[in-house]
């Protein structure tokens, strides 16, 4: 129990709570300018930690995350333009309810439900982050293979039109995904000699291009009339969220465990978790038809489960120093400066700092209603600006974000020919989010493919020889088979009675 | 508005036109320092310490800016492509000397301007601590009786770990194809295939291993450098422990773009060797179990030739040079 006062004791100096409040204004900052990622504010923050005591340091670093994580979905509630392919998951959930004039509760719910998501990590992470850690370690490429491939399943039921429609969607990302040289064999691909190429295309600008381009040019086609709708203000967000907690209760919980789940693991992160919750969240629905109208069931399920993610991703990294995602490769590096070096002996000699970071992560998560709740009310003051004056903003935001991610104008090409494509997909009612899946997924299921192949010597039974990915694949072939058989049933029933 | 603008115009315009002025004074404005690799990895926290470093005894911003992709291509282009007037530099990394025998690109280490070399890590022989190798002999012999058994990781397709693995192969007589390579995406996944039971051997260096090995997870068997570690004083090197001398590091300096000039390499060079020196650095490279290695201006260079000969004769051994 010492250890536990002792490691509260440590963060509750006025100095280590200003530092992770000014950090958590800063996550916000950041993560709510689209093309900046919070792995770009982490970043930033590393020669600041430079100078800092280890706790306050790592406090600076999990609440800018939390916040800059959140802070994503504020541009895609507004402007349809997603701040990290977590929130792409469901932008055009999002926008629908802006366009309903309900974006104060659409972010209201937003920040509502990240925040529990994230106590809900924390506390799975204080409870077993040593037990889970190990079963996380037993994923190799044959497990990555399958978690892929069902993510991928997930475009299936994610699309509200012709599943025709949403192959193709998916197709176009999968193609995307396999430009340049990031593939297991090192050979260039459709790089046509160029530099820029080879680096293949970065989702971001692409998913900025895809939702947020696409929308400012069928505006302007459109004359970027005004929305004939009034934002409703969202009162007394406890009345509210009270409604909202009770009204949700099982897609929060399924959102939170499948975020936790997934992000556990080292090769996968927030936003498959945000994919496979929708996805989820529509296939168990009562009322899925509701769905891309601007329904909050899928978002509330999402938004749990990617900030869910992000605590999970912190497992291996402290029990193991394998890094979750890229916020916790950066975290790694912080801890070994600052003499925290992460593995089994972190929790047996020094466990009032693990406390500690526990401790933060609540903190985070709790600073992250106030203050996302008063950038949602300001942000939300935006719309009331005309659209001929909004749409032009909004085209600097997508040019700026583009160009920031990797400080060059390849970016902001990248940006402009898929708005492009992403006007003409969605004037011929193909959806758009597939595509962004296709771009996310697509590396992952052709690096663990062709790894898995050298591994097993060219054999497919390798993909099933292990347990886990044994289960993982069945569960992966009915998510797949289970809609075919289920359109052959149909056919020969109607081919019956004639 | 307008006018805010068309001031704009003329502030930026201004700033254009006196950029090229001579580097009397140098350095007076922001200096971008590139990396080629993302956010987050050892380079970039190399980077970021030295930029910080630079930029206190420089009395100038030093911003560093992430060029990632294209195993590392596109950064060093736009670190070659950039004006050579010191306000554009780099960090280069060894596969300076690997990407134009692939083929991938022309750029090769005469296209810049070397400043200095700041560190080099040595790679590592690493195996799960509960597997029945105790020795680096144990597991070559293995590998001799039983080509194509075992399967390594570490690094992407002909990456430096995948070279060092080869070499090493081939300098006991050893067909590199023997030990067939799973790409990774870095020394973080290749180790965790390690432990998923995935791949048997991982070679990275040891700092990339140290929290797994440290975990108990992981045993490291050699080091393929004329010196043990600092970090792991234990490890024996390669030439101790089967008598090859090959050796072979991941490193990184400082650069600039081809034709910089001697006022400006002059100032940079006497800064980085401040900052090498430096207590913060010495710390950070103790602290982070990085090895330092230094190599100022014409020395560099030499050490990036001959780096680039090594790198040469493996990959055509291993097929992977065009």
């Amino acid at each position: 129990m010492g250890a536990i006062e002792n490691g509260i004791a440590l963060v509750l100096h006025w100095d280590v709570l200003l530092t992770i409040f000014l950090a958590a204004a800063f996550g916000l900052v950041v993560g709510a300018i689209p093309g900046l990622t919070a792995t770009m504010a982490i970043a930033l923050l590393v020669p600041v930690t430079f100078f800092m005591d280890p706790i306050p340091a790592v406090g600076a670093m999990i609440s800018c995350s939390a916040m800059a994580i959140f802070a994503g979905d504020i541009p895609s509630t507004l402007m349809r333009m997603p701040g990290t392919p977590a929130s792409a998951a469901y932008t055009d959930e999002c926008y629908a309810m802006t366009r309903k004039g309900q974006a104060q509760l659409a972010l209201g719910a937003n920040v509502l439900f990240s925040a529990l998501g994230g106590l809900f990590g924390t506390f799975v992470l204080i409870i077993s982050a040593p037990l889970l850690a190990e079963v996380a370690l037993q994923f190799s490429s044959f497990e990555y293979f399958w978690l892929a491939l069902l993510g991928l399943a997930c475009a299936i039921f994610i699309g509200t039109g012709s599943p025709l429609k949403g192959m193709i969607s998916l197709f176009i990302g999968l193609f995307v995904a396999s430009i340049g040289l990031e593939n297991p064999a090192g050979i260039p691909r459709f790089t046509m000699g160029n530099t820029d190429l080879m680096s293949g295309v970065d989702f971001i600008p692409a998913m900025i291009g895809l939702f947020a381009m696409s929308e400012v040019i069928r505006s302007m086609v459109s004359g970027a009339q005004d929305w004939d709708v009034k934002q409703v203000a969202l009162g007394n967000p406890l009345k509210g969220w009270g409604h909202l907690f009770v009204k949700y209760w099982p897609q929060q919980l399924r959102g939170n465990i499948t975020g936790t789940a997934i992000g556990i693991l080292p090769g996968a992160g927030a936003d498959i978790a945000a994919w496979v919750s929708f996805a989820m969240s529509r296939k168990f629905s009562k009322t899925p038809e509701k769905f891309g109208t601007g329904h909050l069931e899928g978002i509330v399920e999402s938004t749990s489960s990617n900030n869910a993610a992000l605590g999970g991703a912190w497992v291996p990294a402290l029990v193991f120093g394998i890094p979750g995602d890229s916020i916790t490769a950066i975290v790694i590096g912080v801890l070994y400066l600052k003499g925290l070096n992460p593995g089994p002996t972190l929790f047996l000699n020094n466990p009032e700092s693990i406390y500690a970071i526990f401790f933060i992560f609540i903190l985070a998560n709790v600073a992250m209603v106030p203050l996302g709740l008063a950038a949602a009310r300001a942000g939300t003051a935006l719309l009331n600006i005309p659209r001929r004056i909004l749409m032009p903003i909004i085209l600097a935001f997508c040019v700026v974000g583009a160009f920031a991610v990797n400080n060059a104008v390849y970016g902001v090409i990248i940006m402009l020919v898929f708005g492009v494509l992403g006007f003409l997909m969605e004037e011929h009612e193909v959806p758009v989010a597939p595509c962004v899946l296709g771009i996310v997924l697509g590396k992952m299921l052709e690096e663990s493919f062709v790894t898995s192949m050298i591994k097993s010597d060219g054999s497919f039974l390798g993909f099933f020889e292990r347990p886990i990915a044994g289960g993982l694949g069945v569960v992966t072939l009915l998510v797949l088979l289970i809609p075919v058989w289920g359109w052959l049933r149909g056919r020969m029933r109607r081919t019956q009675p004639a | 508005m307008k006018r805010l603008f068309a001031a704009l115009c003329v502030a930026a315009s201004a700033c254009l036109a006196f950029s090229p002025a001579s580097a009397a004074g140098y350095p007076e404005r922001p200096i971008t320092l590139i990396v080629p690799w993302g956010a987050g990895g050892g380079t970039d926290a190399v980077a970021r310490i030295i930029g910080s470093l630079l930029e206190r005894d420089l009395k100038q911003p030093v911003a560093v800016v992430n060029r990632t992709g294209g195993q590392g291509v596109v950064g060093h282009q736009a670190i070659a492509d950039s004006a050579p007037d010191g306000y554009t530099i780099g960090l280069i990394t060894v596969e300076i000397g690997m990407m134009h025998w692939q083929g991938l690109t022309k750029l090769d280490y005469q296209s810049y301007t070397p400043v200095a070399l700041l560190n080099e890590d040595a790679a590592g022989v690493q195996v799960r601590a509960d597997s029945p190798y105790k020795t680096v002999r144990d597991l070559l012999d293995d590998i001799k009786a039983h080509p194509g058994k075992l399967k390594a990781s570490g690094t992407g397709q002909g990456g430096i770990w995948h070279l060092a693995l080869a070499g090493m192969l081939a300098s006991d007589k050893i067909a590199p194809a023997s030990v067939p390579w799973v790409p990774s995406n870095g020394a973080a996944p290749g180790l965790q295939d390690l432990m998923a039971g995935g791949v048997q051997v991982v070679t990275c260096s040891l700092p990339e291993a140290r929290s797994v090995i440290d975990a108990g997870r992981v045993r490291s068997l050699a080091v393929m450098s004329k010196e043990r570690s600092k970090l792991m004083p234990d490890v024996p090197t390669l030439k101790e422990a089967t008598g090859s001398d090959w050796a072979i590091g991941a490193w990184r300096g400082i650069a600039g773009p081809k034709g910089l000039p001697k006022d400006v390499t002059d100032v940079l060079g006497a800064a980085l060797k401040k900052a090498y020196d430096s207590k913060e650095y010495q710390d950070f490279l103790t602290s982070r179990g990085f090895g330092g290695r230094w190599a100022e201006g014409a020395a560099f260079g030499t050490f990036m030739a001959e780096s680039d000969a090594a790198l040469g004769a493996v990959m055509k051994e291993v097929g992977i040079a065009k």
